[in-house]
């Protein structure tokens, strides 16, 4: 087996823990850490039920964002609608026989890195445009959508451009699956491309891309709105204990 | 009046572009030694302040699933970053949302994330140093914790929270400020934010029983300390004697008479507000709280209901049960504890007050929704109670009503630029351009429905408006109590 096979091979090893081992820790400490006090952000769902719509509207349409801004929005629906499109696309390689709906959804997948990037490069523009946006832009912010736009370009390039051995590639990743090494085409630009997606892989644990999990345990967005008809403790408010009373 | 500009009014709003730096200089008064030790907190910057400060983030994360994940999950989308009525009233790009959180995230990174540890240029991560405590004194001092940025975060983060934790922080190492710490301590000393004893209390509440006397010829009783009441009515101490405070409190006065509904104040808990959620520390707003549960076992009572407060009225609907609950001793019939509004609301609804519209004819109105009232709790039993429950006891006493622009009021209200413990003289530059916002929205149904009164349900929001409206050329005494206008309308000696 050739080198190059066996560092590609650890790497989506090492990528894989660090990504579910990192964001089950993560999710691990939010979902421990008590939230002592009620505070939604109101008006806010009385119902449990009314929370889980709450929190359905913020993850597949960004109904707060949608408030707020229209151009961040729109680019970022684009971005991540993309994204997921791409990312069930991607199933194929990893299944075999590919699942019916993959199949189904190949086409809209295809074409949906050209929707991301477009939705990267709107976001990015952003943060050169706006002076606000500009201002509160970290190095890490920039590096971020550029990470993104790099894979995105380096996978469209293998689609349309210049053909990668997609059987062999196929092949390699059902090993790993298999904890079999079978051999990776040492093709430059799918090298770049897979050794990016590593790296975002590796990041997502410990950067802002744990908005993702995040979102789900924010207290303003996924308490029920109902502190006088329930006595609500958590943390150093479960330790409060008053006299009196009946 | 003093020595900064009082922003323009325009037609329309206009986002400003960033002028770094504009307010660097507010800082509002340190607190003295006197005014942090009856608080817990120690009476100067202590020593090695810099890892108590760290040691101090470390636990306030740990105890918080809001901060963690607040502190972790913001993309620097900048969705937040024109929804500040600071940064939109100064244009200090320092006031924006996330980059207010920032000057804190900056620590946290540095100090407990592995990209800030390694690589603190890249994440924007910060040492705790002098000059980053001065800048938390400064801007997080500059923070009304409306929670405005909340409702328009993808994720919810509000930088109310960071703030709180940021300010509980500084107390930890000695540098509190001074408006509210002093405020807290004589709550623990007397029992309300004004410093107002017993007998002082008593005076007051006797010179009120006249004064309505004498307007109306009804005797209606301004009770304190009565056993056996049935209702405790808890309210901010401004209500005793501050204008136009004043006139909400002889409108629940006539309410309860009118109603047959026997009431009481207290001494023991003669303030609804709780500046201890301002500096957000758990200890002293769990004191401050508990004389309320006090005084009604004390009394005797069987219900709570709570005057026009914004912040105190997030305390008691949100907070009360946790900190003070289960109040299994009062009557479950009726919300526990119920606002003075919602009270009101049921009245009309069963017909048992009897109010003249046309007695506030000469009034064009118009309602300031407040912060911690709209963003932070409810009224009533649907969603969005707390909007449509003032209103409605609004519109049963005055004939003219007419809303302020859609995107300023209810959950996206402007702050009144004086909340979060920011109503201080030593903060005047800030509360005026803060309310560059507000007065903006009231400036159009002004000019274009001749609205000439602006009723709010909170103590801050009407001292702080009746000091800023003169700025922007508006009268001061344009701001009122919503059961000012209920005591207008009411016509007593019809159904007692
Ligand atoms: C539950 C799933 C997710 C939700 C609800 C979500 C939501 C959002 C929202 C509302 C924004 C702000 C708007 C914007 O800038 O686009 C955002 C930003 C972002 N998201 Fe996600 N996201 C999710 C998953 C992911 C994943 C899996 C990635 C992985 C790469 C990702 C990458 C990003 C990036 C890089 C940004 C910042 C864009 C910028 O720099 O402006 N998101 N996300
Ligand atoms: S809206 Fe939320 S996620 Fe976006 S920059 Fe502001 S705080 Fe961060
Ligand atoms: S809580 Fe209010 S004052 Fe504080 S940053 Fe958010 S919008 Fe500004």
């Amino acid at each position: 087996m050739s080198a190059l096979t066996i560092i590609y091979a650890v790497l989506f090893y090492a990528a894989t823990v660090v990504l579910v081992g990192g964001v089950a820790y993560k999710v691990y400490v939010y979902a421990s850490t008590p939230a002592p006090l009620k505070i939604p952000t109101t008006p806010a769902p009385t119902t449990r039920l009314g929370v889980v719509g709450r929190m359905l509207r913020e993850v597949t349409v960004f109904e707060s964002l949608f408030k707020s801004n229209k151009w961040i929005w729109l680019f970022g629906i684009l971005f991540h609608f993309a994204l997921l499109l791409v990312l069930l696309q991607h199933l194929r390689y990893f299944t075999q026989p590919v699942w019916g709906w993959v199949v189904l959804e190949q086409p809209f997948g295809i074409y949906a890195g050209f929707i991301m990037v477009a939705g990267l490069f709107g976001l990015w523009a952003r943060r050169f445009l706006v002076d606000r946006v500009r201002y509160i832009s970290n190095l890490s912010d920039h590096l971020m959508l550029a990470l993104l736009v790099a894979i995105a370009v380096s996978g469209l390039t293998m689609k349309f451009v210049a053909h990668t051995n997609i059987i062999a590639l196929k092949q390699f990743f059902l090993g790993l699956l298999a904890f079999q090494l079978q051999p990776l085409p040492a093709d430059p630009i799918l090298l770049i491309h897979l050794a990016l997606v590593a790296t975002l892989m590796i990041i997502f644990p410990m950067s802002k891309l744990l908005h993702a999990p995040g979102v789900f345990f924010s207290p303003t967005r996924n308490q029920v709105d109902n502190p006088r008809e329930h006595r609500h403790v958590a943390g150093w408010s479960a330790s409060i204990n008053n006299p009196g009373g009946r | 009046m003093a020595n900064f500009e009082t922003p323009a009014l325009r037609e329309y709003p206009i986002i400003p572009l960033i002028h770094a730096g504009t307010m660097a200089h507010s800082k509002p008064f340190v607190a003295k030694a006197e005014y942090q030790q009856p608080l817990g907190f120690p009476g100067a910057l202590v020593d090695n302040w810099e890892s108590v400060a760290v040691k101090k983030l470390g636990e306030l994360v740990e105890e918080s699933r809001a901060l963690r994940v607040f502190l972790d999950s913001c993309v620097k989308c900048g969705a937040c970053t024109d929804k500040c009525h600071y940064y939109l009233g100064t244009s200090d790009p320092k006031n924006m949302p996330v980059a207010r959180q920032d000057l804190l995230r900056s620590v946290y990174r540095r100090y407990y994330t592995l990209a800030g540890k390694f690589f603190p240029k890249l994440v924007g991560a910060r040492d705790m140093t002098k000059d980053v405590l001065d800048e938390w004194y400064s801007y997080f001092h500059q923070c009304s914790q409306c929670r405005r940025c909340s409702v328009f975060c993808p994720y919810g983060i509000d930088t109310a929270e960071v703030s709180m934790a940021a300010r509980d922080i500084m107390d930890t190492v000695g540098v509190g400020q001074k408006y509210s710490n002093e405020i807290i301590a004589k709550v623990h000393k007397i029992g309300n934010n004004l410093g107002l004893p017993e007998p002082a209390l008593r005076n007051t509440l006797d010179g009120l029983e006249e004064d309505v006397k004498d307007e109306t010829g009804v005797d209606v009783k301004f009770p304190l300390d009565e056993k056996g009441a049935e209702v405790l009515l808890i309210t901010p101490s401004a209500d005793f004697f501050a204008e136009p405070h004043i006139d909400g409190l002889i409108g629940y006065a006539k309410v309860f008479h009118q109603a047959g509904i026997r009431w009481t104040l207290s001494s023991h808990a003669s303030e609804a507000a709780n500046f201890s959620m301002f500096i957000g520390n758990h200890d002293n707003l769990h004191k401050v709280a508990i004389r309320i549960r006090e005084a009604a076992l004390d009394l005797g009572v069987k219900r709570i209901v709570v005057g026009e407060c914004g912040h105190a009225w997030r305390v008691a609907y949100s907070f009360w049960n946790t900190l003070i609950g289960p109040f299994d001793f009062l009557d479950r019939n009726y919300p526990v504890p119920q606002h003075i509004c919602e009270m009101t609301y049921d009245l009309i609804q069963r017909g048992a007050l009897t109010l003249d519209r046309s007695a506030n004819d000469g009034k064009i109105v118009t309602y300031h929704d407040s912060c911690n009232v709209a963003r932070a709790s409810r009224m009533g039993s649907m969603p969005g109670g707390q909007f449509v429950i003032p209103r409605a006891v609004i519109k049963a006493s005055v004939n003219k009503f007419h809303d302020m622009e859609p995107g300023s009021i209810h959950e996206s209200t402007f702050c009144c630029g004086g909340g979060g413990g920011l109503l201080t003289d030593d903060l005047m530059e800030l509360r005026v351009k803060g309310a560059q916002p507000r007065m903006q929205a009231l400036q159009h149904v002004v000019e274009n429905h001749g609205v000439n009164y602006m009723a709010a349900i909170c103590a801050i929001c009407k001292t702080q408006f009746a000091k800023v409206l003169p700025y922007y050329q508006f009268p001061m005494d344009m701001i009122g109590s919503v059961h000012g206008l209920v005591s207008k309308a009411i016509q007593l000696g019809t159904k007692e």
